[in-house]
């Protein structure tokens, strides 16, 4: 078969022909992996809830509240116990100030202010470095820094090189100092604080 | 042409990464970790044997003065069916690979083979060379991935093989990528050589 | 405030080419000599700014409406090309000089991934449109800065004695990964 002469008429059909059938085909692959992104997306949000929250016998209704200071609202799942009392919040809370960029974390924080676990769902920090620190801050046997079972106050949680005493990634304090961020604005927003610390970069 | 000949070229001879020094970025971005390369290699290589073997059999009905725009459409549309699939079933390497995912589409490799080879040839000489293509560049970012992760954190895919306190941590950041990089390219220069 | 942070950061800390890995073709491509780096730099910018531009109406008034974002990827690198086809035909009718200038540098573009990137990363970032530009001005500044010193340090290495095997291109890229590494002295200032 002899190739299509270059003719306006020709180009258009063919470019118009090519289109089309390329937006059909990812309108059609759209539709199918749609409900299995989402799936991954609840899954992972119920197994991170699961995993931060202490002993509970049921979630409430989650709701949205905005923080004293940031961009966005976060996400609050109230976990019940057998008399129907609030134990403790799962916030799914962000911070925007990582190495690079946008974090998302859930936080497990009891009705004394102690966190009882967390997780991050999303992240883009350096593999190897600021990647680590879901397990660095989750450390039992390194108290300097692992924070979970730390009680959090109207302060909230710094690095020591802020002047706070937790021990930041070796090598990536950004993102750990992040992670504070991410931290303290799940707290002052269950605890409906005005404001918190690290809400501002630090300037040293 | 020897279709074994077609398919072992991107491996060594004409490696798309180490000796024709096509598609840069993803080269050098996604290496962090061996699993990273892999995967990023991994994606590349479906939207190249894809698209040449779609440009293969449309080349005849398609105008030249309109044929770049149109390889352009048949790769980008590729590019987004990976996207979506690895955002459904591997949502993790998907975060981590980032950005890099939908510049599959200006990867100069990609359009390279299709408007070189793939509007030349038969449809199963270039759907092999694709694949040929494809895995030899999935091969180059597996291999620097895993020298990066080994010099840089000890480990290769995660397995531990030094301990972890011998890393050189510049290799995973940003200069240890083109250091590193640099002495394969000069590595595979001294081997293609030899044989010649 | 918040302008400067975009800029400081994406000039110096996370530089487009060293840190966040854009643009690296042009980067080895175009570098053999300061010249051409300076010309290859101006279109950059002006493809860069106008592709910003047009991506960011793109997504805001007819991807995200019709709920179609699926076909940013489709859309984003048509536009690209077609805009850089026509600032071609545009620069040749309107300034010729200018068009000498630049010129041979618009062809290359389109398969620049930094330009795609930087549309990309403002739509991911949620900028504003103001933002959007700003960010997008001061990557064009990062990517000619980091291409510039580039052109100049691989000048002087023609003169230079290099052993054998990583002659030409493998010292060409260890000497980014040196300046790379120059630039990592500037994380700590935002």
């Amino acid at each position: 078969m002899a190739k299509l002469e270059s003719t306006f008429r020709n180009m258009l059909v063919a470019l118009f022909g090519v289109t089309l059938i390329a937006s059909a085909s990812l309108g059609l692959v759209y539709n199918v992996t749609k409900s299995p992104i989402e799936r991954a997306e609840l899954e992972k949000q119920n197994n991170a809830i699961a995993a931060v929250l202490p002993q509970f016998e049921e979630l409430g209704t989650a709701y949205k509240k905005f923080p004293p200071e940031g961009r966005d609202s976060v996400d609050i799942f109230p976990a019940l116990d057998q008399n129907g009392e609030i134990v403790a919040h799962a916030v799914k809370s962000y911070t925007y100030s990582g190495f690079s960029g946008y974090i998302e974390i859930m936080v497990g924080i009891d009705v004394n202010n102690t966190i009882t676990g967390f997780r991050v769902l999303r992240h883009a920090e350096t593999p190897g470095l600021g990647s680590k620190m879901e397990q660095w801050h989750n450390d039992t046997e390194k108290p300097g820094q692992n924070i979970v079972g730390r009680t959090l106050n109207e302060e909230g949680l710094k690095v020591s090189k802020d002047g706070g005493d937790v021990d930041a990634i070796t090598a990536a304090t950004i993102t750990s100092r992040a992670l504070m961020d991410a931290l303290n604005r799940a707290n002052a927003t269950v605890s409906d604080l005005d404001s918190y610390t690290g809400a501002t970069p630090v300037n040293n | 042409m020897n279709q074994w000949k077609n398919f072992t070229k991107g491996f060594i001879k004409e490696n798309p990464v180490f000796v024709l020094l096509l598609g840069m970025c993803p080269v050098l971005g996604t290496t962090g970790t061996a699993i990273n390369g892999l995967g990023m290699g991994l994606a590349t290589t479906f939207v190249l044997f894809m698209s040449n073997t779609v440009v293969s059999l449309i080349k005849n009905v398609i105008p030249d003065k309109v044929r770049i725009p149109s390889y352009i459409v048949v790769i980008a549309t590729f590019v987004t069916i990976v996207q979506m699939v690895m955002q459904a079933y591997l949502p993790s390497l998907f975060e981590s690979l980032g950005i890099f995912i939908p510049l599959i589409v200006v990867n100069c490799i990609v359009l390279g083979r299709a408007e070189a080879f793939a509007s030349k040839n038969t449809v199963l000489s270039a759907s092999i060379d694709g694949l040929g293509t494809g895995l030899g560049f999935a091969f180059a970012l597996t291999l620097l991935g895993a020298a990066r992760e080994l010099l840089g954190s000890g480990k290769i895919f995660n397995f531990e093989i030094l301990p972890e306190q011998y890393g050189m941590l510049i290799f995973i950041l940003a200069p240890g990528a083109f250091i590193a990089l640099g002495y394969i390219i000069a590595i595979t220069n001294r081997l293609n050589k030899q044989k010649a | 405030m918040e302008y400067i942070i975009i800029i400081i950061s994406a000039i110096l800390v996370n530089n487009i080419v060293l840190n966040q890995f854009l643009g690296v073709c042009p980067f080895l491509g175009v570098s053999k000599k300061i010249e051409t780096a300076v010309g290859m730099t101006g279109a950059v910018t002006f493809v860069m700014v106008l592709a910003t531009i047009v991506t960011f109406l793109i997504q805001h008034y007819i991807l995200n409406p019709l709920q179609i974002g699926y076909l940013q990827t489709i859309a984003f690198i048509l536009v690209i090309a077609s805009l850089v086809q026509l600032v071609e035909i545009v620069l040749k009718k309107v300034s010729p000089a200018l068009y000498q200038a630049l010129g041979v540098f618009l062809p290359l573009i389109t398969t620049n991934c930094a330009i795609l990137g930087v549309a990309i990363l403002v739509i991911q970032k949620e900028f504003t449109m103001v933002e959007g530009v700003v960010y997008a001005i001061a990557n064009a500044i990062g990517f000619g800065l980091a291409l510039i010193i580039f052109a100049g340090l691989r000048e002087h290495l023609d003169l230079q004695e290099v052993p054998k095997g990583l002659k030409g291109v493998p010292i060409a890229i260890i000497t980014a990964g040196i300046l790379a590494m120059a630039f990592m002295g500037f994380s700590g200032i935002v």
